[in-house]
């Protein structure tokens, strides 16, 4: 890894009540230098006959990242602040285990390229010191990326949870869902 | 000459709508441009700065522009394609004329305009000066909105010039006038953030004004409550804490009752509307019969609800009221305006920190292109066409005698009326596609054929265009220099990134030779932009819209300077009325008494559902652009017909049939989107298609008779179920829009 200014105090926070599900998020991330214009980020309807409700799904970088471990070709790296990325195109041998074991769904693999490709926080941004794309054009900031104490400030009705819980796996991340006040923890049955 | 002269489908072929895609690796040089050029967003009125980058004198892309101090770089999908025009492969590169039986084929700019020339002397000697009319559109910058007004008036001598914000501000503009006798939002969106309440009506502002959302979470964040007035669960009604879900046409008797309820309640400003108010009386009078039972009845929202969000805005210290088309688009849309504003002024919650009213401009410039003399009774400034005084100052300014000045002339949709009268017979329009933008649009379809000479200036072959005897190839927002105002009144600076490409024009020099043509060069020789905007200063000096302290070297020193701004040492004015001196003729704020009235077609046994139209977020306006561009088209590829589940159990529709919707006006197929955030007894489409998928095939013509904007958002249809389903592949019918 080349040397980076990357800032560690900045983090990443997600809050899906202020989605209004534009679609900004996937586009600028498309202009990534690195995504070939695809996008590594995802929106969905939860269940749009009923609700403008979308919900954005991005990778959320975890400390101990499912994907990377299961991976028989190591292509999937963490970095020493904690991102994980993209993976190692020469690596890559397209058998698709991470995209089945990530228990958030993120990894999706490109068919056409046989690769698996990812959200790695637009490195090339957040390393010089800029925000990741998507997290910059957000209209409503339901995406935001800056440090726990701003969004704290903020932000007084709503905490930031970076601990889930799948079954008797507990998974913490570097991306911060926010939830309302009072919560620690995020429980996925 | 003004009919098809070859297929749509031919046409379609060889002009798009097609749509483009970014290369894989992005174009060439968007990892190194050799510049990134400060700009803004070319589409809504938010006029997000963005920076864009440009390489071999190309845009390559864009990069957020941070330091701008309304979107700090955020933007919506819009914005973050905008830069997607400028390398369209359907991109008109130069002069083209119609050939019957083949299509356009390109013309050199000296055939162009000599054919142009001609034909409109031709029809001014024959039937008079007013036969050749002219309509532009509010997304050109205010230097081109300025000069357009005085080209039509001084080059072509005609009375009939009008613009496309007649389809999109007018009811506001003539609200604000009676009113506060100024036609602008009272405040910058920085008062938002700490109003305690806020009341957004009519405003899908999630889709067409996305980056204002920021400020509403930010107001919230900081204890604010938000009521939402719309016949649909929009996005951002969602996590509402009301959401009223008025019947089209039904705002005026909700915002009576609003008032009525306040006045019972004594949620009053005594204070203010005592001293800087009239009309207060008159105005309560004519409310005074209605209670809740009748509110809801008219209103279509349930009394509780209504009563709640007259509390809350009642009782609250600090607010914030905004509206947009979803008020204005009526026949009553002038008073449906002046409903709102009355529950402000009844307050008295304006002129004051974190207190405002405001109107969200849908059209890029729909702000400053209403202040400099595009409208067919305004002349700069905001000036009166009518009034002998206003009509000597700018007669002195452009140097001609007031007696040559023309008088008031047709509105937009008025025009459509004339040239089916055989009033008018030429036309020329510049960035205006009313073929899909105008209501009934086969009526409007059929006036362009009747025309005998019709010249558009654009940049890609609209819907309109299409019927063009010639076709101008002009420039996008970033290929020349300017200003525009936002929403919010604050004038930004527009910069050239790129040159026109190929044999394209600037708009400003295509006018300017055309006027020289017509005989009037003297009066249009403007080495630059700012030679246009420092005469636009004059000429506003001293109208209510005033200008004339605002410097391109401001703007940019600034970011943005808001109008008035009466001298060049003057700030700008963020926030209005705060010395409690309104611009009417008495200086008072000015209630107006509204009676509800219901709109001007209403459901019967034949027409038993209300439809209404609107947008959505990754289009814009009649999609001559967006409609272009890949990647906006894939995330909403056609119209779909928004239905309730009830109503779609109803008539038996599953999500996906093909309905046929028919109005009196027409009649076309649209695929259903079974969904419960709909009223039940309503259904709604999207506007920004033409041809088949046109929505304004189906709206109505009617006019209010203030403001002159169509009736958009209500009229009666039937639905009747095709029993085929729409396509599954939704993309192979979005670039066609064929008659
Ligand atoms: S840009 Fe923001 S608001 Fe828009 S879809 Fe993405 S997360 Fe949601
Ligand atoms: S798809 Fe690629 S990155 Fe994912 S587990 Fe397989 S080899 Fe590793
Ligand atoms: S369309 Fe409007 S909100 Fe979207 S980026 Fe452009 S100016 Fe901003």
């Amino acid at each position: 890894m080349p040397e980076t200014n990357y800032d560690q105090e900045m983090a990443f926070f997600v809050d899906m009540q202020r989605c209004i599900g534009c679609h900004a998020c996937e586009m600028a991330c498309a202009e990534c230098e690195t995504n070939g214009q695809e996008s590594m980020i995802h929106v969905h309807y939860v269940d749009r006959a009923k609700s403008p409700q979308t919900t954005v799904q991005v990778c959320m970088h975890c400390e101990d990242p499912t994907c990377a471990n299961v991976c028989p070709a190591d292509a999937i790296h963490q970095d020493e602040f904690g991102v994980v990325h993209s993976a190692n195109t020469s690596r890559c041998i397209g058998c698709s285990n991470c995209v089945l074991a990530c228990p958030f769904g993120v990894p999706k693999k490109e068919e056409k390229a046989e690769l698996m490709m990812k959200c790695n926080m637009c490195y090339d941004r957040t390393s010089a010191g800029l925000k990741p794309m998507c997290a910059t054009v957000c209209p409503s900031q339901a995406l935001y990326y800056g440090t726990r104490e701003e969004i704290e400030r903020m932000r007084p009705d709503s905490v930031p949870v970076n601990s889930f819980k799948f079954g008797a796996q507990e998974v913490n991340t570097k991306v911060n869902i926010m939830m309302p006040k009072g919560t620690h923890q995020l429980v996925v049955e | 000459m003004a009919k098809l002269p070859t297929s749509v489908d031919k046409i379609i072929k060889e002009h798009g709508p097609h749509a483009a895609y970014p290369p894989k690796s992005g174009f060439e040089g968007s990892h190194e441009p050799d510049k990134l050029v400060k700009t803004h967003c070319c589409y809504c009125g938010m006029q997000c700065g963005i920076k864009l980058k440009v390489k071999n004198e190309k845009i390559a892309g864009f990069e957020p522009w941070m330091e701008f101090p309304f979107n700090e770089g955020r933007l919506c999908p819009k914005g973050v394609q905008r830069y997607m025009q400028n390398n369209h492969p359907d991109r008109i590169m130069g002069p083209i004329q119609r050939v019957e039986g083949k299509g356009f084929d390109p013309i050199s700019w000296e055939k162009a305009m000599s054919k142009t020339v001609s034909e409109i002397q031709r029809i001014q000697k024959q039937y008079g000066n007013d036969a050749f009319a002219m309509l532009s559109g509010v997304s050109l910058t205010n230097e081109k909105s300025y000069m357009i007004g005085k080209f039509a008036r001084v080059a072509l001598k005609t009375a009939n010039l009008d613009y496309n914000g007649r389809l999109c501000m007018v009811s506001a503009g003539g609200g604000n006038k009676k009113a506060f006798g100024l036609d602008r939002s009272s405040n910058s969106w920085a008062d938002l953030k700490h109003a305690k309440v806020i009341l957004v009506a009519g405003a899908n502002i999630s889709e067409t004004f996305p980056t204002l959302t920021h400020y509403i979470w930010q107001a919230r964040d900081n204890g604010a409550k938000l009521i939402v007035v719309d016949p649909r669960e929009i996005p951002f009604a969602r996590t509402a804490d009301l959401h009223l879900p008025v019947r089209p046409g039904g705002d005026s008797a909700l915002f009576g009752a609003m008032l009525k309820i306040m006045v019972d309640n004594d949620w009053l400003d005594h204070d203010f509307i005592e001293n800087h108010t009239s009309g207060f009386e008159e105005t309560i009078e004519a409310v005074k019969d209605y209670d809740l039972e009748w509110a809801e009845k008219e209103s279509g929202v349930p009394k509780d609800l209504i009563y709640k969000a007259a509390k809350l805005w009642g009782e609250a210290n600090t607010s914030f009221l905004m509206h947009a088309r979803g008020i204005e688009h009526h026949t009553k849309g002038v008073e449906n305006v002046l409903s709102c504003i009355n529950l402000v002024l009844a307050t008295g919650r304006i002129g004051k920190p974190y207190c405002g009213y405001g109107t969200i401009t849908g059209q890029g410039n729909g702000q400053g292109g209403r202040e400099h003399g595009h409208k067919c009774d305004q002349l700069p400034g905001n000036r009166d066409i009518t009034n002998p005084e206003h009509r000597k100052y700018i007669s002195e300014v452009w140097g001609i005698d007031e007696k040559d000045m023309p008088g008031k002339g047709l509105t937009a949709y008025e025009q459509i009326e004339a040239i089916h009268r055989g009033e008018i017979k030429g036309m020329i329009s510049i960035c205006f596609n009313p073929l899909v933008s105008l209501p009934n649009n086969n009526y409007v379809r059929e006036a362009l054929e009747k025309l005998e000479f019709y010249i558009n200036i654009d940049t890609f072959l609209s819907e309109t265009a299409r019927h063009a005897d010639i076709v101008m190839a002009g420039s996008l927002h970033e290929e020349e220099e300017g200003t525009v105002t936002t929403a919010e009144g604050r004038v930004v600076k527009i910069n050239e990134a790129v040159p026109p490409p190929g044999n394209c024009r600037r708009d400003g020099e295509i006018l300017m030779e055309l006027a020289d043509r017509l005989g009037a060069g003297n009066k249009f020789s403007y080495p630059t932009s700012e030679d246009i905007f420092n005469e636009l200063r004059v000429a506003s000096k001293g109208g209510t819209a005033d200008y004339y302290g605002i410097t391109y070297k401001k703007v940019v020193d600034n970011m943005g300077v808001f109008w008035p701004c009466p001298s060049e040492d003057h700030p700008g004015t963020p926030r209005l009325w705060e010395d409690r001196k309104f611009a009417t003729p008495d200086g008072k704020a000015h209630f107006n008494p509204v009676k509800y009235r219901p709109a001007s077609e209403v459901t019967d046994k034949e027409f038993p559902v209300v439809l209404t139209t609107g947008r959505v977020v990754s289009q814009y306006l009649s999609g001559t652009s967006t409609r272009r561009i890949g990647k906006l088209i894939d995330q909403y590829p056609e119209p779909l017909m928004e239905i309730h589940p009830k109503m779609a159990t109803l008539y038996g529709i599953e999500d996906r049939d093909l309905v046929k919707v028919k109005t009196r006006r027409g009649e076309a197929e649209f695929p259903a989107h079974v969904v419960e955030t709909i009223r039940e007894d309503t259904v709604f489409i999207p506007y920004h298609w033409g041809g088949k998928f046109s929505a304004n095939q189906l709206t109505i013509g009617n006019l209010d008779p203030v403001s002159k904007i169509p009736e958009f958002k209500v009229c009666a249809c039937k639905l009747i179920p095709t029993g085929k389903k729409g396509s599954e592949t939704r993309t192979e019918t979005a670039y066609q829009s064929w008659l």
